[in-house]
């Protein structure tokens, strides 16, 4: 089947088998391998991605879902060489140890502070509680989306 | 890797387009919601169908909570995180807000649907508890239009098993609204987001003077479906809220659930929970009910 969706503001056409999962589509098909690949069962968040904006878990969204809709990847969080203030919080705070949970930590704390500019600590840990961390960073984390938000 | 096998992917654009396939294609279709239960499941090979019918795009269409006279209505494609924010719910049922509050997390609560959770019908599932304890009855739609209401105990057949059949589709689910209402929801989990080991639910109708004019607890993941249990209204019904009436009714639901030991619990300390869970929320949900 063919499917259509807009991927970081470019439309992008594929044929695919209706079972392609998106996380899949993005790494192999589209080779945008930022998108990182773990659990494969919605437990872990490494492979969120915004879909219309909101986190979604892409191990467990098809490829067919998307059409139609659009996709953002952490390919398309920085603006040129401008990073998102969300990747530069999370250099000056050191939110990031090994970096596997990274993509997926950034784009639901972008996710967050789209919808809430201001997030307490307990709304950030709270966003971010279906993702894990198995550095354990969490409280980097959260002190690298305060940053953002201050720096936004 | 997991993947699913292959199936052909068609995609909903209205309810009766989606009941049209459904009654085309047979048991070898099923429709896909949010996708967190049948995509897993398909993923490690537990089910497989020929064709998945997609029916996010009828979330203009499903996505809502309306309240009627006596009534409130729920689309089947309300998501969790609509459930979970709707201050209407929260103010006509609490129940809601305490349930979503423990159901998965936030990035699945963005996807999956009231009617998903309901028709995956998995014993542990939470809003099916909380629809047993407000005495919900589910909307379903067959070919032509035709649709017919069945309560949760009709709704549920058994674990994984409804009573919407081959060309049907849930499309509602109606709750009752009574004056002088409570309702509380408490679960008792390994970790954040994970299935219940025991849940359980408490919706109480206080009378003018102060007693119990009715009371309903639905439980989880103690039995083959989530299950109201009469003997605990009965019990409760016609008396003075007191801490030894709701010890009387965690008793009964300790004796009257049908737990079984597994990796998340013992038999003993699942009948524990649920007497202890029953107390707990009929106390909230009364004292909410007297606010």
């Amino acid at each position: 089947m063919q499917v259509t969706m807009t991927v970081n503001d470019v439309e992008v056409t594929r044929e695919i088998e209706g079972r392609l999962l998106l996380v899949h589509f993005l790494r192999d098909v589209l080779s945008l391998t930022g998108t990182h690949w773990g659990c494969d069962t919605s437990n872990c968040g490494t492979c969120v991605v915004l879909l219309d904006g909101e986190p979604v878990k892409s191990c467990t969204v098809l490829a067919a879902m998307a059409g139609g809709h659009e996709v953002r990847t952490v390919e398309g969080l920085a603006d040129g060489a401008e990073l998102d203030p969300i990747q530069e919080g999370f250099m000056q705070c050191h939110g990031l140890q090994c970096g596997f949970c990274t993509p997926g930590m950034m784009m639901t704390c972008r996710a967050l502070l789209d919808n809430n500019p201001d997030p307490t600590d307990a709304e950030i840990r709270e966003a971010i509680s279906g993702q894990i961390c198995r550095c354990t960073g969490y409280a980097t984390i959260v002190r690298s989306v305060r940053w953002a938000s201050v720096h936004s | 890797m997991q993947v699913p096998a292959p199936f052909e992917y068609e995609r909903a654009t209205s309810v009766d387009q989606a009941i049209g396939l459904l009654e085309r294609l047979g048991s070898s279709a099923r429709l896909v919601a949010g996708g967190h239960s049948l995509l897993p499941m398909m993923k490690l090979r537990l089910a497989n169908f020929e064709y998945l019918i997609d029916i996010n795009p009828l979330h203009d269409e499903l996505g809502y909570i309306r309240s009627q006279a006596n009534e409130l209505r729920i689309g089947a494609m309300t998501r969790h995180r609509e459930l979970l924010e709707s201050d209407e719910l929260a103010a006509a049922f609490p129940i809601f807000r305490d349930a979503e509050r423990v159901i998965a997390d936030p990035v699945v609560r963005n996807r999956g649907t009231l009617g998903g959770s309901l028709c995956q019908a998995d014993p542990s599932e939470d809003l099916s508890a909380v629809c047993t304890t407000l005495d919900a009855s589910c909307v379903i739609r067959g070919p032509g239009g035709a649709e017919r209401v069945v309560s949760m105990e009709e709704f549920h057949v058994g674990p994984y098993e409804t009573a919407v059949g081959d060309g049907e589709m849930l499309i509602e689910v109606r709750f009752p609204v009574r004056a002088n209402g409570g309702s509380a929801y408490q679960k008792v989990e390994r970790r954040a987001g994970d299935w219940a080991v025991v849940s359980a639910g408490a919706a109480v109708w206080l009378a003018a003077d102060g007693t119990i004019a009715d009371a309903r607890v639905g439980l989880a993941a103690v039995g083959p479906n989530t299950t109201g249990i009469p003997e605990i209204s009965e019990a409760l019904r016609g008396h003075e809220p007191a801490e030894e009436l709701y010890e009387r009714a965690g008793a009964i639901a300790a004796r009257v659930c049908d737990p079984v030991t597994d990796q998340r619990g013992s038999e003993d300390y699942k009948r524990h929970l649920a007497d202890e869970l029953t107390r707990r929320t009929l106390r909230t949900a009364v004292e909410r009910a007297r606010s």
